[in-house]
């Protein structure tokens, strides 16, 4: 049971690192980033191209961040000419490039899946309340864990934090106060998917890197997002915590039924509060 | 090929371009479908094959385009009925009958129930979240067909599927199942296009041009939506019963989330509302994907979506007939 709980908290930070760069980009520039999944694909595979060692797993983050960011400027310069047009064609456009993106990964690393080692000193296990647990586990835990609460304190009391919130809010209200949106939302864009990336290569040692994952987390996201509401901190962080301990105890106890457990849940939330968990009644869609 | 455009095609474009005149527009219909019904005399059987190919994914193609193009819900798990009625065709063929209607009444069926079992959640959202919803419910679909393996065979897929027979006769060669399968195809684009073109289509349009009117005239938008939903679906399932006949195998990745955004991609293609074009852009896809990809080392995915980037870009009245309404009108 603790051990269940445990995977769960590391699922849920891992997927909260993932989601939400996906549910801020959402939330500031209506843009579906559907390359999210790509993102965190690439940094998968660098991750267990390079692991085995502290060097390559501390080189995969470093190189996932920088791709990360180079890459979500660039994905914030192509959708930005879309503006104008429909969400549609922006999350159409992304996905032409999360198609792109993940073929030319399966061309440099090959079909067949990859398995990531932990970094050497966390490749053991702890014990942990009389349980025996996977030490690189427990470390995710941590690091999701700091890395949320940085995530969240930046966004909820920093000043570039309430820029971020107003440009979610009304775009066009911090437009005229004189502040350059675009910069805000490339900014936005880049971190996001930096954190993308980096889960990708934090979450080699879990998930492995394989064709098909790419679809597979960004449906994880997805779903994460709904739930706690598009364009919060706060709602990235709860839904992904409760689908980290749902999708565990599903796997443990139904395991045939998991992803039905998963549908249970985004189909409860949407049944009671159609804009999730923490989303504004702006954050319903077009109704 | 110039009745590529002619006929009065419903949707958005149309609606707003001068049309042109009915009889040329009847008289191209017939022309192609002629031309279509010929192609076997003339063909090898390899591009016979990859034509009633195209004509499967066409019917695929044109179910979601009652979504995207007429109502404006764009999908991207469509795949997930396409797949069931897939399955269910296959499965129909082996244990019980392969006589002609059976499998295709079952595929249908069996999509249109999926479609309803699942659509009561998306259709109550719109635009890009109807796009998110969808693609999480179709991978929950697909994960269903993976996890139960005694029916689908889990990831080996569904294999033995024999051949339909009509009248007690096998349909032996790939000229025989082409014929079948354009029959098919032609009673499902006809079932769709009388679909958008009555005053159902008319409403569902209105929807898809402003929701908020339609529901203040006093139309129950929601079950609109949900209609055509499941209707859509069952035309998918049919037309995956035209997949478990063509190619006699079934597997996961057919109703996955790539299947379905390539059928989405098609829509784009061909101008959403555009029944004809979305029948253009499922060959484009077909083409590059079966025919050109072995010739890419099997990357045909790799262009298919540098595709769908230079559709957004360089084929912007493709998409035009998809309005979202902007969240932020003010």
């Amino acid at each position: 049971m603790l051990v269940s709980v445990l995977n769960g908290l590391a699922i849920g930070f891992l997927l909260f690192i993932l989601a939400v760069g996906l549910s801020i980009v959402f939330g500031m520039m209506d843009v579906l980033n559907l390359a999210h999944g790509a993102l965190f694909l690439g940094g998968a595979y660098l991750g267990a191209a390079l692991s085995g060692s502290w060097g390559g797993f501390l080189a995969a983050l470093g190189i996932a961040a920088v791709g990360g960011l180079l890459a979500g400027a660039l994905l914030s310069l192509m959708t930005g000419p879309l503006r104008r047009r429909s969400h549609l064609d922006q999350a159409l456009l992304t996905l032409g490039v999360a198609f792109v993106v993940a073929e030319l990964l399966i061309i440099a690393f090959g079909d067949d899946p990859l398995s990531a080692a932990a970094p050497p000193a966390l490749d053991g296990s702890v014990t942990v309340f009389g349980a025996v647990y996977p030490a690189y586990r427990l470390v995710l835990i941590g690091v999701g864990a700091v890395l949320a609460v940085a995530v969240y304190l930046v966004v909820e009391r920093t000043r570039v934090g309430a820029l971020v919130r107003a440009t979610v809010a009304d775009r066009d209200m911090v437009a005229t106060l004189g502040i350059d949106n675009r910069l805000v939302t490339t900014a936005v864009f880049a971190v996001g998917s930096l954190l993308a990336t980096t889960a990708g290569v934090l979450g080699g040692p879990i998930y492995g890197a394989r064709p098909g994952l790419d679809a597979t987390v960004l449906i994880l996201a997805l779903v994460v997002v709904v739930i706690g509401g598009l364009g919060s901190v706060r709602g990235a962080l709860v839904g992904a915590l409760i689908i980290g301990q749902v999708d565990t105890l599903g796997r443990m106890l139904l395991p045939e039924l998991a992803s039905f457990v998963l549908f249970a849940a985004l189909a409860l939330v949407l049944v009671l509060r159609p804009q999730g968990l923490f989303g504004g009644p702006a954050a319903v869609g077009a109704r | 090929m110039t009745a590529v455009e002619a006929p009065a095609v419903p949707g958005g474009a149309a609606a707003v371009t001068p049309r042109a005149p009915r009889g040329r527009a009847w008289l191209g219909a017939v022309a192609v479908v002629a031309v279509l019904a010929a192609v076997p005399l003339f063909l090898a059987p390899f591009a016979t094959t990859t034509l009633t190919r195209i004509l499967v994914f066409a019917l695929f193609a044109v179910s979601l385009d009652l979504l995207v193009g007429v109502t404006g819900l764009p999908s991207l798990g469509h795949a997930a009925y396409f797949g069931a009625g897939a399955y269910a065709a296959g499965w129909v063929s082996i244990h019980v009958t392969a006589e002609a209607p059976v499998p295709l009444l079952v595929g249908a069926a069996v999509g249109a129930v999926a479609a309803a079992l699942t659509g009561w959640i998306t259709v109550r959202s719109a635009g890009v979240f109807f796009l998110m919803l969808t693609l999480a419910i179709g991978e929950v679909v697909q994960q269903l067909g993976n996890a139960w393996d005694s029916v689908t065979g889990g990831a080996n897929g569904l294999t033995g599927i024999p051949s339909v027979r009509v009248a007690g006769a096998p349909l032996a060669n790939a000229g025989f199942t082409y014929w079948y399968v354009l029959a098919v195809f032609l009673l499902g684009f006809a079932l769709v296009w009388l679909v958008a073109r009555s005053p159902f289509g008319a409403a569902l349009r209105g929807i898809r041009d402003n929701e908020p009117r339609m529901r203040a005239i006093g139309y129950p938008t929601s079950l609109y939506k949900y209609a055509v939903f499941v209707l859509a679906g069952g035309v998918a399932g049919l037309a995956g019963s035209l997949l478990a006949a063509q190619a006699r195998f079934v597997a996961l990745p057919d109703m996955g989330f790539v299947t379905a955004a390539f059928a989405l991609l098609a829509v784009v293609i061909g101008g959403a509302g555009s029944l004809w074009g979305a029948c253009l852009g499922a060959a484009l896809v077909i083409v590059v994907r079966d025919a050109l990809g072995p010739s890419l080392g099997g990357h045909g995915t790799l262009l298919l979506g540098a595709v769908f980037v230079l559709v957004v870009y360089v084929l912007p009245r493709g998409a035009a007939g998809i309005r979202l309404r902007r969240r932020r009108s003010s």
